[in-house]
């Protein structure tokens, strides 16, 4: 029985101003409509430039739940195909990355397309004469995404011809992608060192909104980041003065409320956000030999300075990326199911900066995001209780009030207490917004 | 003569250590697996099929003494809520070989393929690979300056690894 499919009243109930109802994290017709409306009327990142260096490179990825090709065409441009062959539905490449050479060729029929999707050849295509071919979908090759942008090397990607456009959806959120580039004495980042790839048995969402939840880590984080502020300290009283760089990481996730709230949040319009509004866990890292003068040698020492001095710690891009510009990285929530999401990493290299800072990236997302990382282990213990837990009907609300003011859905942008959960309202009044555009034509149809 | 040769592990020696080593692992014994450490020892688990840089590549672990004492300290805490219940591994070690043998340095090299199993609750994963143990001579006694842990899938999507492989 369809209770939300067509009905975008029933989908609109579920997010009330300072709660959401359980079903956005557990119903299975809820997830199978997230990935029909929200992942195609938003804009979904796909992968990044550096990714397909040269002609006929490509990787392959998806847009909520549907495969994609993000390839680099002959004319330089980053193309994004669906990944299904237009005759039988083969996936043209299942490899991750590559190098097509010229065209893709299907493995099942020999189909040959070329690398913006358009058909090339057909073995023994009199077959198709006087058959009416030409009118076919099959005839106009792989099917490309249509709404591609290509911002600073950041491919995203919209699945639907509705929507907002690019500028709009993103507006000044773009600033903490354009900090994180800026970071790059040359303005340039490229991915580097390898994906760290989680499975965590919970919904997506969970995830998303803990990237600005601060009132967590003190408390969730203490069995790791405490653990390792005692046991430095017992080095240092046996008289190690070194600070570890993995120390410095770890360790501010035990600072206190108090430096959580006073870091701030901002919100943005369309659900992004993010934390650290005037300082952040990220603020206080040893300085890298050699990286301030490059940056003052290709900004100039003010231009460099304010570069350096935001320090933005989390900032989410709705509906489900996270970056860090400080640490130059990305974190991709891929829904797979109601309660199952894959966790990618990526980490990028700041062109023309020293390897010491890729050297903390890696360090950062090993130790915090890995599969094997302790505070990673802490966090998805939390999302997993909470996914069983919300099978329990006695209460069906999820509370996101901390903070709340009566007067916020009125202003798209601002900056509040650090430990507001004013950006969770924000993700869930954008997911309200893009789940139910599309639906109501249907609607109406229906 | 008698006495130099004493000094010098066997080949029986050095699979008894890796197959001990495993051992205090099942048995939960972290303290005592961490002793088995060099000051400056590791566990390098890569994340790329045969991985060369720990430093520019990432790693699913690269654990130094103070990471791998953090490690094993938490997992006694009593705030540690993943480790609530606690979880539980297994080692099946095929028969290690002794791939470099430097009696001259008191270094040796094995080689080790391994199932591993990691169960908590209800949910129990198998991994399968390869441990390469780089053991040194501190004072007469055996130590692991580096243990790399190569898992055949190590590129893999993986739920939490808690303990050690």
């Amino acid at each position: 029985m369809s209770r939300y499919r067509d009905n975008p009243e029933a989908i609109r109930n579920l997010v009330r101003e300072t709660q959401v109802h359980r079903d956005v994290y557990v119903d299975p017709e809820i997830f199978a409509l997230e990935m029909e409306h929200l992942f195609a009327n938003t804009w979904v990142h796909v992968g990044h430039a550096s990714q397909v260096p040269n002609p006929g490179d490509y990787i392959t990825t998806t847009v909520g739940a549907e495969p994609v090709i993000m390839v680099r065409h002959a004319d330089g441009t980053v193309k994004v195909l669906y990944n299904r062959c237009p005759h039988k539905g083969t996936k043209i490449a299942i490899d991750g990355c590559g190098n097509t050479g010229k065209f893709f060729r299907c493995p099942y029929h020999a189909w040959s397309f070329r690398t913006d999707g358009s058909l090339l050849a057909i073995p023994l295509k009199k077959g198709y004469e006087n058959t009416g071919f030409e009118d076919s979908e099959a005839a106009r090759g792989l099917t490309p995404v249509r709404h591609v942008v290509n911002y600073r090397d950041f491919v995203f990607a919209r699945l639907n011809d509705g929507g907002p456009t690019f500028e709009d959806y993103f507006g000044e959120s773009l600033s903490s992608l354009d900090n994180m580039i800026d970071r790059s004495p040359v303005g340039k980042l490229e991915v580097a060192g390898g994906v760290l790839r989680y499975m965590h048995c919970c919904n997506w969402k969970m995830l998303v909104e803990n990237q600005t939840d601060t009132c967590h880590p003190m408390v969730a984080h203490e069995s790791s980041a405490g653990t390792a502020v005692a046991i430095w300290k017992q080095a240092e009283a046996a008289g190690i003065t070194q600070k570890p760089m993995a120390v410095e990481i770890i360790a501010p996730f035990m600072s206190p409320y108090e430096a959580f709230e006073n870091m701030g949040i901002r919100v943005w319009d369309n659900g992004h956000g993010h934390t650290g509004v005037h300082h952040s866990i990220h603020s206080n890292y040893s300085a890298i030999p050699g990286y301030f003068e490059a940056m003052t040698g290709a900004y100039g020492e003010e231009r460099a300075k304010a570069i350096l001095d935001e320090a933005r710690h989390n900032t989410v891009y709705f509906p489900n990326v996270m970056i860090k510009g400080p640490i130059q990285l990305m974190r991709i929530f891929r829904p797979l199911a109601a309660d199952r999401t894959l966790v990618e990493s990526y980490t990028y290299r700041l062109v023309g900066a020293p390897d010491v800072l890729l050297e903390r990236t890696l360090m950062y997302n090993r130790l915090i995001n890995a599969p094997t990382s302790i505070v990673g282990h802490d966090d998805l213990e939390m999302y997993e209780r909470a996914q069983e837990g919300l099978m329990a009907r006695g209460n069906d609300w999820v509370n996101i009030q901390r903070l709340y003011d009566p007067h916020e859905a009125d202003q798209p942008t601002a900056v509040s207490n650090g430990t507001t959960e004013w950006q969770m309202r924000n993700q869930f009044r954008a997911w309200a917004k893009y789940m139910t555009m599309s639906m109501e034509g249907a609607d109406h149809a229906g | 003569m008698q006495a130099e040769a004493r000094d010098v592990p066997s080949d029986q020696d050095l699979l008894a250590f890796v197959a001990a080593e495993a051992r205090l692992l099942d048995e939960l014994r972290f303290e005592d697996w961490l002793a088995l450490f060099t000051e400056d020892g590791r566990y390098w688990m890569p994340l790329e099929w045969g991985q060369t840089d720990p430093r520019l590549h990432a790693s699913l672990m690269d654990e130094d003494r103070l990471l791998l004492q953090i490690r094993v300290e938490r997992l006694k805490g009593n705030r540690t809520f993943s480790q609530k219940p606690k979880s539980r591994c297994h080692h099946l070690l095929q028969a290690s070989t002794v791939d470099v043998r430097d009696d001259a340095n008191g270094l040796y090299q094995l080689y080790t393929p391994f199932h591993y199993v990691e169960t908590r609750l209800d949910e129990q994963s198998l991994y399968a690979g390869w441990a390469r143990h780089t053991l040194v001579l501190v004072e007469g006694v055996l130590k692991i300056r580096l243990k790399r842990v190569d898992l055949v899938n190590c590129d893999a999507a993986f739920g939490n690894i808690q303990l050690f492989m």
